[in-house]
């Protein structure tokens, strides 16, 4: 099987500071993808280089996307989410003043403006315009009813508790069609209840939507539990690939990350 | 018991502190009043009226602070009752009012002051709602707006000088040479964020006005342009004569001539005007485009990651709204004949601003009743003379303690998946 997302040589650097130093790995379409470290580790760089939020000082990022292969690295910010990589943030991003369906409605945007003929269309009440807006309420429905979260459709989506919050943004972020979701810290301040249904939601996008997932968690368990390959990252280095139980057994993971010395001591 | 006397002491403390600062600005402003006396300018001191003043102020901060400690320290809360009401009635609270300005003219009260003033607020309704796609809805601080009215109505002036255009030609050509001006403007502004932006607006609408001053032979400098050509009823010209072989409107309509009618006609023209900004406006907010700016308002790095490019939203919404200035812009030029930069000052965009802001952002009804508040009642309380700048500042801060978000600031989603509650 070949690889959704290829990372190749992908470097950082802020002024003097090296934040991803060297790092290449690859995801597939069929797994969940975890990048793992600790605080400062260079994770969400990483990611803001992949998502188009910076432009890499050195390296590659090359999606097999449905438009074929597609460099990155090369695009700016707003064509990446149309070759299919949507993201979610480490800080929570919606629209807080919107209702939730409105938040999955603007996740469509793309389609919605050329069914509205770029607005000129849509400003004269065409048919086809309602037709397609219907469409895009049916698909917002069926990834708020995926999240659990069809009765809160009409609410404030900055009124909602932190973990439904959380599965908007995920829903939102589906919305956009994506082949590849990134997720940061999706489990980042969630009870284990919450915890467990974030786990179903992505087990579904993996098994039925054709999505690869790449995640950033610190959260050793949660990645233990949800990922189907991880990758492991230390001061912008990469220094560990693999799956679940070849990383836990990693001599420089348990080192670097889990803090070896502090527990001997 | 404690809680309360203690209440009371920050209260009168409160009050003592405003009474301070009104003695402060009345002293000078009201307590030293010049009179001419033979030729001679002796100061008249009036201790009496700032005794006055000191007084109101701190028997009213004295009554607000009492109020707000009694309804809870945290005064900015959702919809108020009023509010509400006029949101439950807004289904037949818009249609009754396009209905009553539609009939206006013909009231019996309405002379020609009443329509008048009915033609000044409708043009300032137009170029709130204007704004209030660029300010209410895409969140873009724009404190240079009157440079597209300004614009628009050099455009009409131009067009009608050079080139012999009537109003409805150059109708249209205001608001395409506005929304140009926008794109132009937009293109190296809209990468800024806030404040920074906000300033080079405010800044663009200075140079296009000191542009008109300065460049005497095209815009006639402050001598402004004159004989700008009044629009006609399908060609047929509201004048007590016309030139050979054109019917004047008053004989079409088999009306007796009355200067009056001009009037009217010019009401009705800024009133389809404004009404077709309306529906605009409404149906903008429910298509792709309306909900993109309110994304970016709300969080514009989200945005980008849905894939929105954030400059041609930014974009469209600075030309639509240019657009729409540039339309008043024209009306404006048309109806007063003659135009010069003084019709275009910062106050002016700081006027539409505080309309947009006091509405309410994002309600055009709310736009609507701030500015038969702002411009509607200072025109009608000309009478008062100067005390009618004062009832207005009173009013603004009432209203701006007692609903600090604006009038109507409640935001209907622009589609529901399930009835509406």
């Amino acid at each position: 099987m070949t690889a959704l997302l290829t990372v190749e040589h992908l470097t950082m650097r802020f002024g003097g500071l090296t934040a991803v130093d060297d790092v290449s790995f690859t995801a597939l379409a069929s797994d969940i993808t975890g990048v793992i470290g600790p605080n400062g580790a260079g994770k969400t760089t990483c990611f803001n280089c992949i998502t188009g939020f910076y432009k890499p000082t050195v390296g590659q990022v090359t999606l097999a996307g449905r438009n074929g292969i597609v460099q990155l690295e090369q695009l700016p910010g707003a064509k990446i989410a149309r070759q299919g990589v949507a993201r979610t943030f480490q800080n929570i991003r919606l629209f807080d003043g919107m209702t939730v369906l409105e938040n999955l409605l603007v996740a469509q945007h793309h389609a919605l403006m050329r069914a509205s003929g770029f607005t000129v269309l849509g400003l004269i009440g065409w048919p086809g315009y309602t037709r397609a807006e219907r469409a895009a309420i049916d698909k917002a429905r069926y990834w708020l009813q995926q999240a659990g979260l069809e009765a809160e459709a009409d609410r404030e989506a900055g009124t909602l508790p932190y973990g439904a919050q959380r599965r908007v943004e995920i829903a939102r972020a589906m919305c956009t069609d994506p082949v590849l979701l990134c997720l940061d810290e999706p489990a980042a301040g969630l009870n284990p209840r919450e915890s467990a249904d974030l786990n179903q939601l992505l087990y579904t996008i993996r098994d039925q939507h054709t999505c690869g997932i790449l995640l950033i968690e610190h959260d050793m368990s949660v990645v233990m539990t949800v990922c189907d390959h991880i990758v492991v990252l230390d001061y912008g280095r990469k220094i560990a690939d693999g799956t679940p139980a070849e990383v836990k057994a990693d001599p420089a993971v348990i080192r670097a990350y889990l803090g070896e010395d502090e527990e001997a001591a | 018991m404690a809680e309360t006397s203690g209440r009371f002491a920050s209260a009168i403390k409160e009050a003592l502190l405003a009474g301070l600062l009104a003695a402060v600005l009345a002293l000078p402003i009201i307590g030293l009043k010049t009179v001419d006396r033979g030729g001679r300018l002796i100061i008249d001191p009036q201790w009496t009226a700032v005794a006055w003043c000191i007084g109101i102020v701190i028997l009213g901060r004295l009554l607000v602070a009492l109020w707000r400690s009694r309804a809870g320290a945290d005064v900015v809360k959702g919809p108020g009752r009023i509010a509400l009401a006029f949101q439950a009635q807004g289904k037949w609270l818009g249609p009754l009012l396009i209905g009553f300005a539609a009939i206006l003219p013909f009231m019996p009260f309405a002379d020609r002051q009443i329509i008048d003033v009915g033609i000044v607020v409708l043009t300032y309704v137009m170029l709130a709602w204007g704004l209030n796609i660029v300010v209410g809805l895409a969140g873009l601080l724009d404190l240079g707006f009157v440079a597209f009215y300004a614009v628009g109505a050099y455009t009409v002036a131009l067009f009608a000088l050079h080139l012999d255009l009537g109003f409805w030609v150059a109708l249209p050509l205001a608001g395409v040479f506005a929304a140009l001006f926008g794109v132009l403007l937009g293109f190296p502004v809209l990468r800024l964020r806030g404040d920074y932006f906000a300033i080079v607006t405010l800044g663009f609408g200075e140079i296009i006005r000191i542009v008109l001053i300065n460049w005497v032979e095209v815009t006639g400098g402050p001598q402004g342009l004159g004989n700008i050509p009044r629009p006609t009823l399908f060609g047929m010209p509201f004048a007590r004569t016309a030139p050979p072989g054109v019917t004047p409107a008053h004989e079409f309509l088999g009306l007796e001539f009355n200067p009056v009618h001009r009037v009217i006609f010019f009401y009705y023209i800024i009133l389809v005007l404004a009404l077709l900004t309306a529906a605009i406006a409404i149906r903008l907010r429910r298509l792709p485009i309306g909900r993109a700016w309110e994304a970016l308002r709300e969080n514009d790095i989200a945005a980008q990651a849905l894939g929105i490019n954030r400059t041609n939203a930014k974009l469209a919404a600075f030309a639509i709204g240019a657009a729409i200035a540039g339309f008043a812009g024209s009306f404006f030029g048309t109806r007063q004949g003659f135009i010069s930069p003084e019709s275009f000052t910062f106050i002016e965009s700081a006027i539409i601003l505080a309309i947009v802001v006091l509405g309410g952002m994002g309600s055009l009804l709310g736009i609507v009743i701030a500015t038969v508040l702002i411009i509607g009642l200072p025109e009608l309380f000309r009478d008062l003379q100067e005390f009618r700048m004062l009832g207005f500042g009173a009013a603004m801060v009432l209203i701006m303690i007692w609903r600090p978000r604006g009038i109507l600031s409640h935001r209907e989603p622009t589609v529901r998946l399930g009835a509406k509650p």
